[in-house]
C-alpha cells in the first residue's frame, strides 16, 4: 500500500511516502492509522489527534471508515489551505 | 473550454482573461478573481505544498459540477505552488458566460470549493519561524452557501 504525507503530517513522520506491506489488521483508514502509530515517535506524534488529520484514498477525500485494498494509495494530512 | 494549472511560475492575469475574451465570441462576460499573498504579521514568504494529482482531479471534478449550474463558456484556473512572497499572485481564477451573473456566481463557487477541498497546504516564515496555516471555519461557512 503507498502512503504519502503532506504539510504537517509530513514533517512530523519524516516522510513524503512509502510503500508498506500490511498486516491483516488493517482493514480500514482508522486500523492503519493504529497500524502507523507503532512505527516510531514521529509517527505517533503525526496521529497523536486523529481529529486534525485528513484522509484521501486513491486520491479522493474520505473518512476513516474507508476500507481499504493492498493497491489503495492513502494520504494524510491535515484541513487544506490553498486558494 | 477548461484549463487547469498548477505551476511554481507566476502567471499573468491579462493574458488568462484574454484567453477566456478569446473563447468564440458567445460570451458576454469575464469574472476573474486573483489571489495574493498578504504580508500579515511580517510575513517573510510562504510556501505551498500539495497533492500533485489529487489537485487536478479535485478543482476537475469541481469545474465540472460548475459546468452542471451555471453555462459556462470558459474557464481559466491556475495555482502557484513552491515559495511565494509578500505581494505575489498564488491563485487565479476566471469563469466566461453569456450574463455576468453565471460568472460572477462560479467563479465565486470555484474559489470557494479550492479554499476548502483542493489539497494546498501554506507554510508561512516569520523570520526564524514556521507555522502552517490553519483552516479558517469561515471557509467552510462560505462553501455551505452552495449546497443544495
Amino acid at each position: 500500500m503507498k502512503i504519502l504525507y503532506f504539510a504537517w503530517v509530513k514533517q512530523k513522520t519524516g516522510r513524503a511516502e512509502e510503500t508498506l506491506e500490511m498486516p491483516t489488521s488493517v482493514t480500514n483508514v482508522a486500523t492503519l492509522i493504529t497500524f502507523l502509530r507503532k512505527r516510531g515517535t514521529g509517527y505517533d506524534e503525526a496521529f497523536k489527534n486523529p481529529a486534525l488529520i485528513r484522509v484521501a484514498v486513491n486520491q479522493q477525500h474520505t473518512d476513516f471508515n474507508a476500507v481499504l485494498h493492498p493497491d489503495d494509495e492513502v494520504a494524510f494530512f491535515p484541513p487544506v489551505t490553498g486558494g | 473550454m477548461s484549463e487547469i494549472r498548477i505551476q511554481k511560475e507566476d502567471f499573468d492575469p491579462g493574458a488568462e482573461i484574454a484567453a477566456l475574451e478569446n473563447g468564440g465570441g458567445d460570451a458576454g462576460a469575464i469574472a476573474s478573481f486573483v489571489g495574493i499573498v498578504r504580508g500579515d504579521g511580517g510575513l517573510t514568504y510562504m510556501t505551498l505544498d500539495h497533492y500533485p494529482g489529487m489537485c487536478e482531479s479535485e478543482i476537475a471534478a469541481h469545474v465540472e459540477e460548475a459546468r452542471k449550474r451555471w453555462p459556462i463558456l470558459g474557464l481559466r484556473i491556475v495555482h502557484r505552488t513552491g515559495r511565494l512572497a509578500p505581494g505575489d499572485r498564488i491563485v487565479f481564477v476566471g469563469v466566461a458566460s453569456k450574463h455576468r451573473q453565471a460568472a460572477f456566481q462560479a467563479a465565486e463557487f470555484l474559489m470557494d470549493y479550492l479554499k476548502t477541498r483542493a489539497p494546498f497546504w501554506k507554510l508561512e516564515q516569520r523570520g526564524d519561524s514556521e507555522t502552517w496555516v490553519a483552516a479558517r471555519t469561515e471557509d467552510d461557512a462560505s462553501l455551505k452557501r452552495w449546497s443544495k
